[in-house]
């Protein structure tokens, strides 16, 4: 599905964050992506989520060489990628409900077609009472939460969260955890970001792990 | 591929099993699955065989929530309506606009009075004749007014009869005095408000021919020095209605890009939950628009109700001396009909300045992220 070939990245003038990266991410695969804090997990994030181009190297998502997609098509092919940013990047002025039907609006969506869908989800991922209410106002791990349901719910072949239990406990972790790898089950690959080496002792599962800009994988 | 879970998941709620959640979701798919053009979504069916039911199967949980409807608030606008800044830029544009109506309102005013004067004065010659030894002023008078009558242009001559010369002159000689013994200058007033101006040459040319005695006056100096100084008037007035225009441009788009730059968040994730860039932009133009038109509507609709109220006060205060120096200058605060059009063009202005400012800083934004994108080693300098 998505396939990294002799990737480099640099910021500015820095050194490569990344450094001949080969792998791919397969359909309906569960991998964690590790490393220590500054390893260039969000980095190689945003190279999946294509909002960056590597430096050098290929990388094709969904068959396409991402280098030669425009501007015009690229929001389209991202839609068939869900993202949970390591900041979540809600909007504090819609509630709930309304942030997680926002890529269904800006599809151009009625609201009277996805309102089910999307209060059904919200309930699987345990915020059936906290619909109405605005994210000011919810703890890390709701956001987390509110954050994953909005990259869900237009049922993406693809979810990445970057330090998806990064502000949570342990418990909490454990929760969101479950809720990605019951996901994985329905056929979404997932890529999950995190340097929290318990929360992978969790689950067996891929590991792609970041050190010196370079990338080790553990099938 | 990936392994398989090995170990059981921790429930991820109280007493209910992934498998019910998991399946919870399948329906949620499932429902969605049947929509046209959504070529992904066979993600869903493969390798996913465990807790996967019927859609349609009894299940005590969803009927356990369909007893609970859930009230949504009525689902808010994208760009946010009325907050701090939204309503500070809506306070700028109105006085803005405010200042932009009354230049525009008094610069026509001036204008129209300007051009007033120039019309009725020039619509008017005198022609006058001077008592001479041997002229007989009565047949002269007549002479004059049946050959400037043959130019062109003249539309009628009138001779101010003996009468009428009286009561000119009662002021000055009191009442009662004997026209006849007096050396008067008798006039004939030509008006020539047609089409075409006489040809004033021609006109003296004329009267030299028949009445050496008569002079024509055509007021031109005095014409001529009203005509530029209304020219200055109207000249100044645009002046500064040109000026005041471009600074309210210039404070709306400054003030509109301040507003747009706290929005900034909101067009990134836009962006990334898949909105293209037109829908971004046509999220902030409707909002941007109405902040435009209300503002400038509170502005322009002030000044307009300021010029009626000095209309008002100017009829009911007529003939004292400040009415009297303000309608000299301005004329009737009654706005010309353009008056209102440029208030109304000033205010459509500014409120798609507003609107496309608003766009313009959208599309640049997306622009932006995806410069960054393509040039990763621009993410550190900016
Ligand atoms: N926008 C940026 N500009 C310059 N350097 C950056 C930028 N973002 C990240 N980096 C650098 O890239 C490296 C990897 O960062 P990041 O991908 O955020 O790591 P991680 O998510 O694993 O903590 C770090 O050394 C960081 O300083
Ligand atoms: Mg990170």
């Amino acid at each position: 599905m998505i396939h990294f070939e002799n990737v480099g990245l640099r910021y500015g003038m820095g050194p490569e964050v990344l450094r001949d990266l080969t792998f791919d991410i397969p359909k309906e695969s569960f991998q964690f992506l590790t490393g220590p804090s500054g390893a260039g997990k969000t980095t190689l994030m945003r190279l999946l989520f294509m909002s960056l181009q590597p430096t050098r190297g290929l990388v094709r998502t969904f068959g396409r060489d991402i280098s030669t997609i425009g501007k015009e098509e690229l929001p389209l092919l991202r839609r068939r990628i869900g993202i949970v940013f390591q900041d979540f990047r809600l909007l504090d002025h819609l509630t709930t409900y309304e942030n997680v039907a926002l890529p269904l609006r800006v599809r151009g969506k009625e609201e009277a077609s996805y309102r089910n869908d999307v209060i059904e989800l919200l309930r699987w991922v345990g915020l059936g009472e906290r619909i109405n209410v605005l994210p000011p106002v919810l703890s890390g791990g709701e956001k987390q939460r509110v954050a994953i349901a909005r990259a869900l719910i237009d049922q993406p072949q693809l979810l990445l969260a970057d330090e998806p239990t990064g502000n949570v406990d342990p418990p909490m972790a454990r929760r969101i955890l479950s809720l990605l790898v019951q996901l994985n089950r329905l056929g979404t690959a997932v890529v999950i970001a995190t340097h929290d080496l318990s929360l992978m002792d969790r689950f067996e599962a891929r590991r792609m792990i970041l050190a010196d800009g370079r990338l080790e994988v553990y099938d | 591929m990936t392994d398989r879970p090995t170990s059981p998941l921790p429930a991820a709620g109280p007493g209910r099993g992934g498998r019910q959640r998991a399946r919870t979701i399948a329906q949620i798919r499932d429902g969605n699955r049947d929509e046209p053009g959504d070529s992904h979504a066979a993600g869903g069916t493969a390798g996913s065989g465990d807790g996967r039911v019927p859609p349609s199967a009894p299940d005590s949980q969803s009927s356990e929530q369909r007893q609970r409807p859930v009230v949504l608030r009525p689902t808010a606008p994208i760009v946010p309506a009325g907050n701090i800044s939204g309503r500070a830029l809506i306070l700028v544009i109105a006085i803005m606009s405010f200042l932009s109506c009354l230049t525009v309102g008094i610069t026509t005013m001036v204008v129209a009075t300007a051009e007033s004067w120039q019309s009725q004065i020039s619509r008017e010659v005198t022609i006058q004749i001077k008592p001479a030894e041997g002229l007989d002023m009565d047949a002269a008078l007549q002479q004059v007014r049946s050959a400037v009558m043959a130019v062109p242009g003249v539309t009628t001559a009138t001779i101010v009869d003996r009468a009428a010369t009286e009561r000119l002159l009662a002021p000055w000689l009191g009442d009662g005095f004997d026209i006849d013994t007096l050396p008067v200058p008798r006039l004939v007033i030509l008006s020539v408000g047609g089409e075409t101006a006489p040809d004033y040459e021609r006109l003296r040319q004329v009267l030299a021919d028949t009445v050496p005695e008569a002079v024509l006056d055509d007021h031109r100096t005095w014409t001529d020095r009203l005509v530029a100084m209304a020219r200055t008037m109207s000249l100044f007035g645009f002046l500064i209605l040109g000026l005041m225009l471009a600074a309210t441009a210039l404070t709306v788009i400054f003030a509109t890009r301040g507003v747009m730059a706290g929005n900034r968040h909101i067009i990134e994730v836009l962006h990334f939950v898949g909105a293209e860039t037109g829908f971004i932009a046509g999220q902030f133009q409707r909002r941007f628009f109405l902040i435009g038109l209300k503002g400038a509507a509170i502005g322009g609709g002030a000044a307009t109700l300021l010029f009626a109220a000095l209309a008002i006060w100017q009829t009911f205060t007529r003939a004292t001396p400040l009415n009297d120096q303000a309608t000299a200058l301005f004329g009737q605060f009654l706005l010309p009909a353009g008056g209102y059009l440029g208030i109304a063009l000033v205010i459509l202005i500014i409120a798609a300045m507003t609107t496309l400012t608003s766009r313009y800083t959208v599309m640049r934004a997306v622009r932006e992220i995806d410069r960054l994108r393509a040039d990763p080693s621009l993410v550190g300098i900016s």
